[in-house]
């Protein structure tokens, strides 16, 4: 433990690796998408880690952060998702410009229902909040397996091919950034007084509901630009692709890789992800494995492996020195 | 009446359960306020009313002249007043030094968008909160230990740090929820003093519950005796101590 603290400290003197480390995975994208350095399954591979490295980093926001246990998260990506991919192949087919505002308009539907689920956790919390984060879910399974207009159950056919590494890349760039961002300004701070503890915060003048909004909020927006992006990958969406099942694959990531930590959600996605992809031959058995690796990190690591903790590149140089075991 | 807190005919019911009723204490500023009684006598619940965490059943709270009633907690913390907890709630998980920021961020004005994109109005008033935060704690021995985890601070530290973290609010009035709770003789005489020199440095009203009489009597200038959710009784040290009606709350009537 104090030689992992002593590396977390030693970070600091490294901060210029972080946007190193970015630099050259941005030159890497390029390069793959005129060369054939890599297969097209590995840049699938790395598309889906991207993604879902968004989708752990923003529902840790909400049940990392702020505590709360929001099983809603598919129906964001969903929304996100179903935005985008009619306004590429309905309002502007063939215009590949389309493609970056879609995941923008994508993020914003979600995040405007976002901050209609956010407006409830005023008076619920709890697993009570959780029931209407699922009924949410269901909700919005049931409404796109209604609209005639976006395929019913069938769901939306031939959507073009437009996420690539280098989208991918620039959209985990940019979630990783506000997220960071955000949690670690006074919002952030009210975000996790509301996990410490509500009444605590209320009586030191926490702004609690600005707080649940913003969590909610951005935590959404960026649950429907993954549900973009996964819609411009796989070019084929349906209601199922985003039922119960994808809200706790989004889960197992944030839980394994750590609550309150960025670092334990790009973890989490990246051994999710290729865990998923190498238990891929065992077929059933790999719902036996998954499930039984989880029921250990719980017994074990209750927090996830990064829980609450955080790796250096991600804190405010200010605040190294103020931290536990800096 | 020209007082800075003024409880005015308050009444609490749960139920049918009267916790407070028709209580009416004004608090002037500078003064600190003693409030003593029996357990189950409401004065836990009277602060939860001053402080909007329940909403009276009839009567008014003013603070500063304007009243309080159905403000949000929040709302009222950041008007000025400040409170302590009977069983401490501190932000176990955060260091010392993030538990007295989260109370000083409401003087921090940035908006959500300068937050996202860490603009310069952000950095400069994050900086502000880390140096008056830090200069804050050193005079409650906390300074050390501001990057240590609330949780794992010995009792008395974390005692301290309550009373820290509410001041960082730049409050007018610090309510204190038994400060002495689980505190010897000598602890208490020590904390007597340093609620004294609190009171002066920040230039607080205080207003405390209490059951150690010791530090109640030192400190307070008046007191308010509440007994079933009525007051039974309010004057001076002095006057509290030889009345009748106190003596028989606390120790069952005389000639039983």
């Amino acid at each position: 433990m104090t030689r992992f603290r002593a590396f977390l400290t030693s970070a600091s003197r490294w901060r210029w690796a972080l946007p190193a480390l970015v630099a050259a995975g941005l030159a890497f994208a390029l390069l793959a998408e005129s060369y054939p350095i890599i297969n097209s399954y590995t840049q699938f591979v790395l598309i889906t880690v991207g993604i879902n490295i968004i989708l752990s980093a923003s529902l840790n926001l909400v049940n990392g952060y702020m505590g709360e246990f929001s099983v809603g998260h598919a129906g964001f990506m969903s929304l996100g998702a179903y935005a985008s991919a009619v306004m590429t192949t309905k309002w502007f087919p063939d215009a590949s410009w389309a493609f970056f505002p879609s995941v923008l308009f994508g993020g914003t539907v979600a995040a405007l229902i976002g901050f209609l689920l956010a407006l409830l956790s005023f008076k619920t919390r709890g697993d009570y909040l959780a029931i209407i984060t699922l009924a949410f879910l269901m909700i919005v399974k049931s409404a796109f397996e209604n609209i005639p207009y976006v395929g019913g159950p069938r769901g939306l056919l031939g959507i073009d091919k437009h996420t690539t590494l280098v989208w991918t890349l620039f959209w985990v760039v940019i979630t990783l950034w506000v997220i960071r961002n955000l949690v670690y300004s006074k919002f952030g701070r009210a975000v996790v007084a509301i996990r410490e503890d509500e009444i605590a915060a209320n009586a030191m003048g926490v702004r609690t509901r600005e707080a649940k909004i913003l969590a909610f909020v951005v935590s959404s927006f960026f649950g429907g630009v993954a549900g973009a992006l996964f819609a411009h990958q796989i070019q084929f969406i349906n209601p199922s692709s985003f039922d119960i099942i994808k809200s706790t694959e989004i889960l197992v990531m944030v839980y394994l890789g750590g609550v309150g930590s960025l670092a334990g959600s790009i973890l989490g996605a990246v051994i999710f992800t290729f865990l998923a992809q190498a238990l891929q031959p065992l077929g059933t058995w790999r719902m036996v494995i998954m499930p039984l690796i989880l029921v250990f990190l719980m017994l074990f690591r209750p927090r996830g492996i990064m829980g609450l903790r955080e790796l250096a590149w991600f804190l405010p140089v200010r605040e190294l020195s103020k931290r536990p075991g800096a | 009446m020209n007082a800075l807190l003024e409880i005015h005919e308050v009444t609490k019911r749960f139920g049918g359960l009267s916790a407070i009723s028709s209580c009416s204490i004004g608090v002037e500023a500078g003064r600190t306020h003693g409030i003593i009684g029996p357990n189950g006598a409401g004065k836990t619940t009277l602060f939860n009313l001053i402080t909007g965490i329940y909403k009276p059943t009839s009567g008014d709270i003013r603070f500063k002249r304007e009243s309080i009633i159905g403000l949000r907690p929040n709302r009222v913390a950041a008007l000025g007043i400040g409170r302590t907890f009977q069983n401490i709630r501190l932000f176990r998980n955060l260091t010392v030094l993030e538990n007295v920021r989260i109370a000083f961020d409401s003087q921090l004005h940035y908006s959500p968008f300068e937050a996202f994109f860490g603009l310069s109005r952000q950095v400069r008033d994050e900086k502000r909160s880390i140096d008056e935060s830090l200069r804050l704690l050193s005079p409650f021995g906390l300074a050390d230990q501001a990057g240590s985890l609330a949780g794992e601070l010995s009792y008395g530290s974390q005692r301290r740090l309550e009373i820290a973290r509410a001041l960082a609010l730049k409050p007018d009035v610090l309510l204190l929820d038994e400060p002495a709770a689980g505190m010897n003789t000598a602890e208490t005489a020590t904390l007597t003093e340093f609620l004294r020199w609190v009171r002066r440095e920040f230039q607080l009203t205080l207003v405390l519950i209490e059951h150690h009489m010791h530090l109640v009597m030192n400190l307070c200038d008046r007191i308010t005796v509440l007994d079933f959710g009525q007051t039974i009784a309010e004057g001076t040290p002095k006057e509290i101590r030889d009345n009748p009606r106190v003596i028989e709350a606390y120790l069952g009537e005389a000639d039983e």
